[in-house]
């Protein structure tokens, strides 16, 4: 019993914003559709109406023929239709199996029964490949695990249509590599998925068939096989996307050091980590999530213990205890985390903008004017995309939030930045827009550390590339030797 | 693909604009309503007398809430400013009362003890306040914890030292020091100036200062602000001082009014306090928030009780139950605000 879906002129108007202009197509049963769109083009909110969390203004859904409107994740998911969410729907407090039942609780008369679905979770446990008991505690579950959960989630409720917003924007190679396998069983057992994501190698990969949609319509649809990835990119983006990196200029021989690092160490976390990064150099930072590479960093910041090493900015030794001391040396860190760490998505453009830097706007009142001037000039360099300068940050797109991010850490004008994870959740026009950044901010001669998950994102920027595994500095990879092989295998350590 | 960059002056489209202006006056409305109740129900209500009486009530809470709102901004509570209120007041009454009476045969000048006293009150504001701060920030306790504690520690150092009874101020400096109660200026009576110069004061820094803007930022989110290299810490336990300051006015206020401290001196300030903040349009979780709100909010308490006062159709017993209703409408009114 797999499902067969069909979108009918499916409308949707946010009070008065359409985002979703009479979209169609179908979805034929047991097989893995690719999703392909800009952020912004609609392609969650329809996913979101597949799976009952919003409504259509107008049009219907149909499933196996007959037209359902589902009032709620609950109806749909009776149905056996279940969205994964991109941030995970996990009580953090509670075990697995606790929630993998969560709101269909098993019950013996008035009492739960622990027992039954103790058992139950442990079956779709080992049906989705997690050797973990069902008594753990999620909150002690790493990422790729959680999701592994959700999946057997999805499958306790009888899932026979699942969809996968973003699934591997936080997962390793490796653990990506299981996801597949997941997914080819589950396509196997006639589960028909939906796989949304920005990584086109992975759609390349994994999908049957790439179904586009663009400014909240639907674009085109194609077999998977018969695409190229420059061609999904182009119908993406709507324009030929002739090339995704800017040439690489050399590092000139005599480029001063600015950050040197040596015999880093962060309890748990790193141990004897040694680097140098020149002037002018944009240097990258690969390995698995929990290699270390973020914790490094933070710690270097002062926002983590550090129990022994040494910094220079500059030529210079000096001693940073908090992000404050930091930014005075001339080094800021933009974390991956966007909306827990990098930005205010309360406040509006300017405040966040401007927050590092307000001792500059304030003789000794705030000058509002001047703050509402760098605003104009950050959304003109850094090419922010907003109807309204007033709003606020959360009202941006992913991508456009990624360059007010990245504005608000240039502002106190840093010798060294550092950008965690600065393209993840962002689509490809603003990702290439971002790269273009990085190589303006390295000829200014600023130091650029990139730490990516993306093999080609390093690969395609950066001067040289440092892999870490589970805390060590395992190689620093020049320009001879950067190729997604030769990073993986440092990463894994199967070099 | 890409528009013309956006002009600087764009406006917010009219109809948000409206929306948010509307929002901002919505406690201003329901003083407004109240107070053409009040006319209606009373002749006496709309008296200038009554006015000023009813402000004069509202200064000691209000420059409370003052300080409050900033606590509550940046994320944090204090449910202690009442028993603080009233331990400040018998260690200022007590220490007035032993420079009367002059130590080691050395005599003090009647208005420098006075002095004294309102030197002392605001410092012990100030050190209060601090030690709340420090155990929040660098004692990692969560703010409800710490000044559920003091709440009751510092009433019961009162309790104390009053022996349970009244600690009462020396009829001499009574005498002297009344006037920063009873005495007018300009027509109008010192607390409300007080009371105007705090939220004047409280609302150009919040809005104007980068002190302020952090305490913003802090509240909408600690994390995001630690990683913008604010000092989080700093910033947090100076909003405790603030708060502890406006207590040691609003105390150094209230001494010359009964010139007595009492276990019951500022018996649920707090509530009152924390009620005129969210009143005034202040989320308890922080983020956001505006002094002149909480001004209004202040305001609107005690119009009420003002007007329970002056008419016969509730209780005046009912005062507090009224306030209580107010408050859970406003909080119903502003759900889903964010």
């Amino acid at each position: 019993m797999s499902l067969a879906i069909r979108f009918d002129d499916i409308r949707k108007e946010f009070g008065p914003v359409r985002v979703l202009h009479g979209v169609s197509f179908e979805l034929a049963p047991g097989r893995i559709y690719g999703l392909l769109g800009e952020n912004g083009a609609g392609k969650s909110t329809l996913m979101k109406i597949l799976a009952g969390y919003e409504q259509p203004t107008s049009g219907s859904v149909l499933v196996d023929g007959a037209p359902r409107q589902f009032d709620g994740s609950r109806a749909a998911e009776a149905a056996g239709i279940v969205l994964i969410h991109q941030e995970f729907n996990l009580a953090e407090h509670l075990t697995i199996a606790q929630n993998m039942y969560l709101g269909h609780e098993k019950r013996r008369g008035l009492l739960l029964d622990d027992a039954a679905m103790r058992a139950d979770a442990k079956r779709y446990l080992a049906q989705v490949g997690l050797t973990k008991h069902p008594d753990t505690k999620v909150r002690d579950l790493i990422v790729a695990e959680k999701q592994m959960v959700e999946i057997a989630k999805a499958l306790s409720r009888r899932a026979r249509l699942l969809i996968m917003d973003e699934p591997t924007a936080t997962l390793t190679p490796a653990e990506t590599e299981r996801l597949f396998a997941l997914m080819t069983k589950l396509k196997a057992d006639g589960v028909t998925i939906v796989y949304i994501s920005h990584k086109l190698d992975e759609v390349e990969r994994i999908t049957d068939e790439v179904i586009v949609m663009r400014d909240g319509r639907f674009v085109a649809r194609n077999e998977t096989a018969s695409l190229a990835r420059q061609q999904m990119a182009n119908l993406m983006v709507g324009r030929e996307l002739s090339d995704m990196f800017p040439d690489k200029v050399p590092v000139p021989d005599d480029a001063p050091v600015a950050l040197r690092v040596e015999r880093l160490h962060v309890p748990e976390w790193v141990e004897e980590l040694s680097f140098d990064v020149r002037a002018g150099e944009v240097f990258g930072f690969a390995g698995l999530v929990g290699a270390g590479r973020t914790e490094a960093f933070e710690a270097m910041i002062g926002l983590r213990h550090r129990s022994a090493g040494t910094i220079e900015i500059g030529g210079r030794r000096v001693e940073l205890k908090s992000p404050r001391d930091a930014m005075r040396h001339g080094l800021t860190y933009l974390s991956e985390d966007r909306k827990g760490k990098g930005l205010h998505v309360n406040l509006n453009l300017q405040d966040n903008l401007t927050l590092m830097t307000l001792e500059r706007y304030t003789h000794p009142l705030l000058d509002l004017k001047a703050g509402r001037a760098a605003l104009a000039d950050a959304v003109r360099d850094f090419g922010i995309r907003t109807g309204d300068l007033g709003s606020r940050a959360r009202m941006l797109s992913g991508g456009n939030q990624q360059k007010l991010a990245l504005a608000k850490f240039l502002q106190p004008n840093p010798n060294v930045i550092v950008l965690d994870e600065p393209t993840r959740g962002v689509d490809i026009g603003a990702k290439r827009d971002i790269y273009f950044l990085i190589h303006r901010l390295a000829s200014e001669g600023r130091a650029v550390i990139v730490i990516s998950s993306e093999l080609i994102e390093l690969i395609g920027l950066c001067h040289r590339v440092a892999v870490m595994r589970a805390g060590r500095l395992q190689a620093v990879l020049g320009l001879a030797h950067l190729t997604e092989e030769e990073l993986i295998a440092h990463a894994t350590g199967t070099h | 693909m890409r528009p013309a960059p956006t002009d600087t002056r764009a406006p917010t489209p009219r109809g948000m604009r409206v929306a948010h202006v509307l929002y901002g006056f919505g406690p201003l409305a329901g003083l407004i309503v109240l107070c053409i109740a009040g006319t209606l129900l009373n002749r006496d209500f709309a008296t200038v007398d009554n006015m000023m009486n009813v402000l004069t009530r509202t200064s000691f809470i209000g420059i409370i809430a003052v300080g409050m709102t900033f606590v509550i901004i940046s994320g944090g509570i204090d449910l202690s400013v009442g028993s603080m209120a009233a331990l400040i007041a018998g260690i200022m009454i007590w220490l007035m009362n032993a420079l009367a009476g002059g130590i080691g045969g050395h005599t003090f000048a009647p208005l420098a003890i006075v002095a004294i006293g309102i030197a002392c009150a605001l410092l012990l504001g100030a050190v209060f306040g601090c030690a709340h701060g420090l155990l929040i920030t660098k004692g990692r306790i969560e703010p409800f914890i710490v000044t559920l504690g003091t709440l009751g520690i510092f009433r019961a150092v009162l309790t104390w030292l009053a022996d349970g009874g009244a600690l009462t101020l020396d009829n001499n400096l009574s005498d002297l020091y009344g006037p920063v109660y009873y005495a007018s200026f300009l027509g109008m009576p010192v607390p409300i100036w007080v009371f105007l110069v705090v939220a004047l004061g409280g609302a150009l820094i919040l809005n104007r200062t980068a002190f302020g803007r952090h305490v913003q930022a802090i509240g909408s989110n600690e994390q995001v602000a630690r990683y913008a290299a604010i000092r989080v810490d700093t910033v947090k336990i100076v909003t405790y001082v603030l708060l502890g300051i406006c207590v040691g006015v609003a105390t150094m206020l209230y001494v010359p009014r009964l010139g007595s401290a009492t276990p019951t001196t500022g018996l649920l300030w707090e509530l009152e306090a924390i009620a005129a903040v969210v009143v005034g349009g202040t989320a308890l979780k922080g983020g956001e928030g505006r002094v002149i709100g909480t001004v209004i909010g202040a305001v609107l308490l005690s119009v009420i009780a003002n007007i329970l006062n002056l008419t016969s159709i509730i209780s005046v017993y009912l005062n507090a139950a009224v306030q209580g209703v107010v408050i859970i409408v406003v909080a119903f009114l502003q759900r889903g605000r964010r």
